[in-house]
């Protein structure tokens, strides 16, 4: 018995390792994250982002106690009233004004707010309890309001990339693709066809889980039902154009798994899924927005929570449809139908 | 009759390997052509070329005497050796599905009645048995109403039944003036459905032409088979030319009565004796020295 489990093990090992593609790929893509990550978050990861009214955008720890308070990323906000818009939309965990009338605002419905303001309170009493609490203006958007988008944004690109790069990738080793290039089809015609196939897939479900959740959990819909639509259909284009560029080539669905985890990681740790990058550094902001769920996200909550229409996440829908466009026009270049 | 297919100095390089060496030939329209040769003898991949789907290093393919393009894929049948269908997908649905690819289109009834597809319709493809499989691949081949087929080895794999079936399958298609490309290695089946071979041996064509010609090119003499275990003396004293194969002994001769009193003096006896003409696979031997499916 342990003669043949040895033999399936020694076979399967021996197949890992000859899969250069899949070995260098399990090996690149953990270090490749480590090092993201702790470059991205750095030694000091800051769990709360807190808002300070300054016109300097230092921020000065010797003003206040709280400013000195560790695993809380102090940003510099211009004027109260955006610090209050940000407050509501879970921006920002808390805002802050020092100064002759030092006070805070928080939004009631946010659990990292509710933390933070202990900090605040603690720390203010060291310094003599000055700071008053001030209600944030307009109608704060619950958390839940808030990460909808992202949860249904992720599942959205699992769905596109896992979904079209895995199957492109087993056509391709099975040898279906081979005997599809045997037929008039061509390779945009193949491409466009699964596009069309996933994208309305992801949309009716997508719309479904969205309608039941709004029905069920009372969801905020500020815009229109057709300009939270049009942006669906432009995101999952992108991500699926993105999930066929990325398996155009691939043979084996190991390596196709390290490529699309690659890319999956780093947009869902980036994009705004789960929290804001409001607190993150200028060139992680710039790494985001090389990433398609991060506009789709941004156009998504600009209908939901404020209301925004098509004019409005028109540069958004720009940037999904140009990405879409570029995916595509590479996608269908590198597309190879059978492994050489 | 027209040339329907032609390939012209066909090369084919890999890395350390020339799997097809300036390889030419034409194949006539409404006939079977066969290319034969043993596993590694270059036969897939020149076919491949000639289907379209492996770019050739050198050399061109003509299809009724132009370049092969966007006609070709038109009319062109293929059955590949082999072919992954989808999953979850019936038996009818996977010809429609083929047949939507097409301009030009075969009567579906009419594919499922010449393939005995009507059993099997709403089948998954998964529950599909060998020899079912290999009839709707070759269903699969026919929905473009194709003037040329590309047949693959698709008999490989098949049990003895099934491969008879399967070609007279091949013979239906023949007889509608369909002009067939089968590569094989078994040597009864080009024999049962050729109208001309070639035989490659590594990456070349050694040689070409009908079956009945190539065979009697080659060959006047009948072969003597007999056990190696009937033999109780010295074989040098057979004035013949011997060769022994999986322990018989085969005698090329022109004389049967003298080889008979020949073996008289040296076996035991010559019950198992059979006496048989040449054939492909003899003819393969002598021109290659070694086995067909080696």
């Amino acid at each position: 018995m342990l003669k043949r489990i040895y033999a399936i093990f020694r076979a399967r090992n021996l197949e890992f390792i000859r899969d250069r593609g899949s070995m260098s790929w399990n090996l690149v893509l953990p270090v490749a994250l480590m090092f993201g990550l702790s470059f991205i978050f750095g030694d000091d990861r800051a769990e709360y982002t807190v808002g300070v009214v300054q016109d300097a955008s230092a921020i000065d720890a010797t003003e206040h106690p709280f400013l000195d308070t560790r695993y809380v990323k102090f940003v510099a906000v211009g004027n109260i009233q955006d610090g209050q818009r940000k407050i509501g939309r879970h921006q920002l965990d808390l805002l802050v004004e020092f100064g002759d009338r030092p006070q805070y605002w928080i939004n009631p419905d946010s659990p990292k707010g509710y933390f933070v303001e202990f900090s605040l309170l603690q720390a203010d009493a060291e310094a003599g309890n000055r700071i008053t609490r001030s209600q944030i203006e307009g109608d704060p958007i619950r958390y839940v309001d808030w990460v909808l988008p992202g949860i249904l944004g992720m599942n959205m690109m699992f769905s596109s990339l896992f979904g079209v790069g895995y199957v492109v990738v087993r056509y391709r080793k099975n040898g279906f693709l081979k005997r599809l290039r045997a037929t008039p089809l061509r390779a945009g015609e193949f491409i466009a066809a699964q596009i069309a196939s996933r994208l309305i897939l992801t949309v009716v479900l997508t719309s479904f889980v969205f309608l039941g959740t709004q029905y069920f959990l009372d969801i905020r819909m500020e815009g229109s039902y057709l300009a939270l639509l049009v942006v669906l259909v432009a995101a999952a284009a992108c991500l699926i154009s993105m999930g066929l560029m990325i398996s155009a080539r691939v043979t084996s669905e190991e390596l196709a798994g390290g490529l699309l985890n690659l890319v999956t990681w780093p947009m869902m740790m980036l994009s705004g899924v789960w929290f804001s990058l409001e607190a993150a550094g200028e060139w992680v902001r710039l790494i985001a927005s090389m990433f398609p769920l991060t506009h789709a996200l941004q156009a998504a909550r600009a209908v939901m929570l404020d209301g925004a229409g098509l004019v409005t996440v028109l540069p958004q829908l720009t940037i999904l449809l140009v990405m879409t466009a570029v995916f595509l026009v590479l996608g269908a270049f590198i597309f190879r139908w059978h492994p050489r | 009759m027209p040339i329907a297919l032609e390939a012209r100095n066909l090369v084919k390089k890999y890395p350390g390997v020339l799997a097809v060496d300036d390889v030419s030939f034409e194949v006539q329209e409404g006939i079977c052509f066969g290319l034969l040769g043993p596993n590694g003898a270059g036969k897939t991949t020149t076919v491949e070329i000639m289907e379209g789907v492996t770019p050739a290093t050198s050399g061109e393919v003509w299809y009724y005497g132009s370049p092969a393009g966007k006609k070709f894929r038109e009319e062109a049948g293929i059955q590949f050796q082999n072919t992954a269908l989808q999953d979850f997908i019936t038996v009818k649905e996977t010809l429609q599905m083929f047949q939507s690819l097409y301009n030009r289109q075969s009567d579906i009834e009419h594919i499922i009645e010449q393939c005995s597809l009507g059993e099997l319709l709403d089948r998954d493809n998964r529950k599909l048995s060998g020899g079912q499989r290999q009839r709707l691949l070759l269903g699969v081949a026919l929905v473009n109403r194709p003037r040329l087929v590309f047949l693959d080895e698709p008999t490989t794999g098949l049990d003895p039944q099934a491969r008879r079936n399967f070609w007279d399958l091949i013979k239906r298609i023949l007889s509608e003036g369909t002009t067939v490309i089968l590569t094989t290695h078994y040597m009864e089946e080009a024999e049962i459905l050729c109208d001309e071979i070639a035989i490659m041996d590594s990456g070349k064509i050694i040689i070409q032409g009908t079956p009945k010609d190539l065979l009697n090119q080659h060959y006047k003499n009948v072969i003597i088979e007999l056990p190696m275990d009937d033999f109780s003396a010295d074989l040098s004293t057979i004035k013949h030319r011997v060769l022994e194969t999986q322990g018989v002994i085969e005698i090329e001769t022109d004389d049967v009565n003298e080889s008979l009193r020949q073996l008289t003096a040296v076996t035991s006896g010559l019950n198992r004796m059979k006496i048989r003409q040449p054939n492909l696979e003899d003819l393969f031997i002598d021109l290659t020295g070694h086995n067909l499916r080696s």
